[in-house]
């Protein structure tokens, strides 16, 4: 998504912000939700990014938006990952987010960002 | 504007034998025609192809070494020595000698570039210092001012103007210390000559054909104080000879018109990783080979480094010491540096006042013109061209077998797809597709003869 970005010639820091807060929604599809299916949309003015997962969902999405709140396992942690960071960072820099989760079925996390 | 690129082809020697275009980090290598041809606009002079190329047919443009003995007198002649230079020696050879021997090929002044990094040292860990409390006053988020990213290599530079412009404001925003050293020499041969310093010759002495780009095309200058760059191979076999012939050691302070030696802080830069050992932080990172830069911008660009404030990347294997235009292998290059850095901190612990006075010159000045991005990865000036170009690429791209065979002159099939869409390629320049081509219209006949 960043390389289609650079070639069309979105401003940089636009690309920054997407690819920043992609890559959160993936990692956490990924920790949270043993993976799932990126959508990109790129239009005129903005990209538009669906991250879905057939997961266990989010019971508590107020809850996991806070920063530090995360229930990622050790292992993951020891990896560098689940500092509680992702949600909020997502948020940060995107100009809009959306989750739609339902708990047992799986989460969406819709981003986006303008150029 | 001048010349964008040092690195060239000599078309006689080229085979067109692809090995170039697959190790290009921006792919701005094209095999057409049977011979390789660079695009200016995207080379910025790793020397990655020079390296490659098994017939020695890249090389960089660099200026011919001077007739120093029937030149106009009133000219005088000043050489800056890269502390990389001194890796290309062996002992006995010492940095003295190194210096002695410039004198004997015919310069009349001779500086070492160690004086400008020792500058650029000082400037940084300044710098870094603000930043830091820039931060902590909670005037700035830590990862939009950190990690500050090193400017002396200056394929880094090009790359980050090209790949990530995002990172422009990371970059340490001041002159080189072939820059630095350069304005320093021109002032101090103009007042101890009482000449213009327009009357002055400076040549420099370089690893990589990055440094003569810069000097053509400043960065963040109007005009680059060197005047001429000479390839550090070119001038190898002359400083050899030289050395050869007066293998004894004289004080290097002796010698007429040499400023004194620079401090080992300067020396240092020569290596990976030497530049960010001098300033007041652990948190740095050394990154060498254009490659590994590469994996290591990307980090950055996402805000996946934490904790770091100073990034040095060398587009070289080694850092500088190991720049195309050198000599001796990267690995006994640093064996050999290790050398000079321990021979200049026993220098400095004995007299220290005569090696650290370079160190606190407040030589580092600002670039006056702000780096501008270049946008020769962008598909087209307007964004929905742009996008359109985009989509076409992808759509050419479903039909190419994806072996990315090279075979078309083209690096990879993506590669391709996108000189069709630029009008630069026809579909039948891959070998497949031709091979399809061609049975089908051996088809077409086929039914015709029947
Ligand atoms: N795709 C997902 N599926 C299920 N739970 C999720 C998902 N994304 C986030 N969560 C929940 O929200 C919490 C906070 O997420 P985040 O802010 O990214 O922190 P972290 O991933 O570091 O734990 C996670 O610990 C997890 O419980
Ligand atoms: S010098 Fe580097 S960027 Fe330039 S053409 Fe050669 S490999 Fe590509
Ligand atoms: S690492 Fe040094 S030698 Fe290599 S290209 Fe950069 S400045 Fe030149
Ligand atoms: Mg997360």
């Amino acid at each position: 998504m960043k390389k289609m970005l650079t070639r069309i010639g979105v401003r940089p820091e636009s690309i920054k912000r997407a690819a920043i807060a992609m890559y959160e929604a993936e990692i956490n599809a990924v920790i949270h939700a043993r993976g799932g299916k990126a959508i990109v949309m790129i239009l005129p003015d903005s990209v538009r990014i669906e991250i879905v997962d057939q997961g266990p969902g989010i019971p508590d999405v107020d809850l996991a938006m806070k920063e530090g709140y995360s229930t990622a396992p050790d292992t993951a942690r020891e990896m560098g990952f689940g500092a509680g960071m992702g949600l909020p960072n997502i948020k940060k820099h995107s100009d809009e987010m959306k989750i739609d989760t339902e708990v047992g079925k799986g989460t969406t996390v819709t981003i986006i960002v303008r150029f | 504007m001048g010349k964008l690129h040092s690195v060239s082809l000599n078309r006689d020697r080229c085979m067109g034998c692809t090995n170039c275009i697959k190790g290009c980090p921006t792919e701005a290598i094209r095999v057409r025609d049977g011979k390789a041809c660079i695009d200016e606009n995207r080379c910025i002079d790793c020397g990655e192809c020079i390296r490659i190329c098994p017939h020695h047919a890249k090389s960089a443009q660099c200026d011919p070494f001077p007739d120093l003995t029937s030149r106009n007198a009133s000219k005088p002649a000043a050489v800056l020595l890269p502390p990389s230079l001194y890796a290309q020696f062996g002992p006995p050879a010492t940095r003295s000698m190194i210096i002695r021997s410039m004198y004997a090929i015919g310069f009349d002044f001779v500086y070492e570039v160690a004086i400008g990094a020792e500058a650029c040292s000082l400037r940084t860990r300044e710098i870094i210092a603000e930043k830091r409390a820039l931060v902590q006053s909670g005037g700035s988020d830590f990862s939009s001012v950190f990690p500050l990213i090193s400017s002396a290599c200056p394929v880094v530079v090009r790359l980050i103007q090209m790949k990530y412009k995002a990172l422009i404001p990371h970059l340490i925003p001041f002159d080189s210390p072939m820059e630095i050293t350069a304005g320093f020499a021109r002032k101090d041969i103009a007042s101890k000559l009482a000449i213009s310093p327009d009357a002055i010759d400076i040549y420099f002495l370089s690893p990589c054909p990055s440094k003569r780009t810069v000097t053509i095309n400043p960065l963040g200058q109007n005009k680059s104080e060197v005047n001429f760059v000479l390839a550090l191979h070119d001038v190898y076999p002359l400083i050899l000879s030289a050395l050869e012939k007066e293998q004894k050691d004289t004080d290097a302070a002796t010698l007429h018109a040499f400023v004194g030696l620079a401090g080992s802080e300067g020396v240092q830069w020569a290596c990976a990783g030497g530049e960010a050992s001098t300033l007041d932080t652990e948190k740095y990172m050394a990154v060498d080979g254009i490659h590994n830069v590469i994996s290591i911008l990307d980090e950055i660009e996402n805000e996946r480094l934490k904790d770091i404030e100073f990034v040095e990347p060398s587009c070289c294997f080694g850092g500088c010491i190991g720049g195309p235009l050198t000599v001796t292998n990267p690995f006994s290059a640093k064996a050999r540096m290790r050398g000079f850095i321990k021979a200049a901190i026993d220098d400095e612990e004995r007299s220290p006042d005569k090696f650290l006075r370079f160190r606190h010159l407040q030589l580092a000045s600002s670039w006056k013109i702000p780096l501008e991005a270049n946008n020769s990865m962008q598909l087209d000036a307007d964004i929905n061209t742009a996008m359109d170009k985009y989509e076409q690429m992808e759509r050419i791209l479903e039909t190419l077998p994806g072996l990315d065979c090279g075979a078309c002159g083209a690096p990879t099939c993506a590669a391709l797809a996108e000189d069709i869409v630029q009008g630069n390629a026809l579909e039948t320049d891959c070998i497949i597709k031709l091979k399809e081509h061609i049975r089908k219209v051996a088809q077409d006949i086929n039914l015709l003869d029947l």
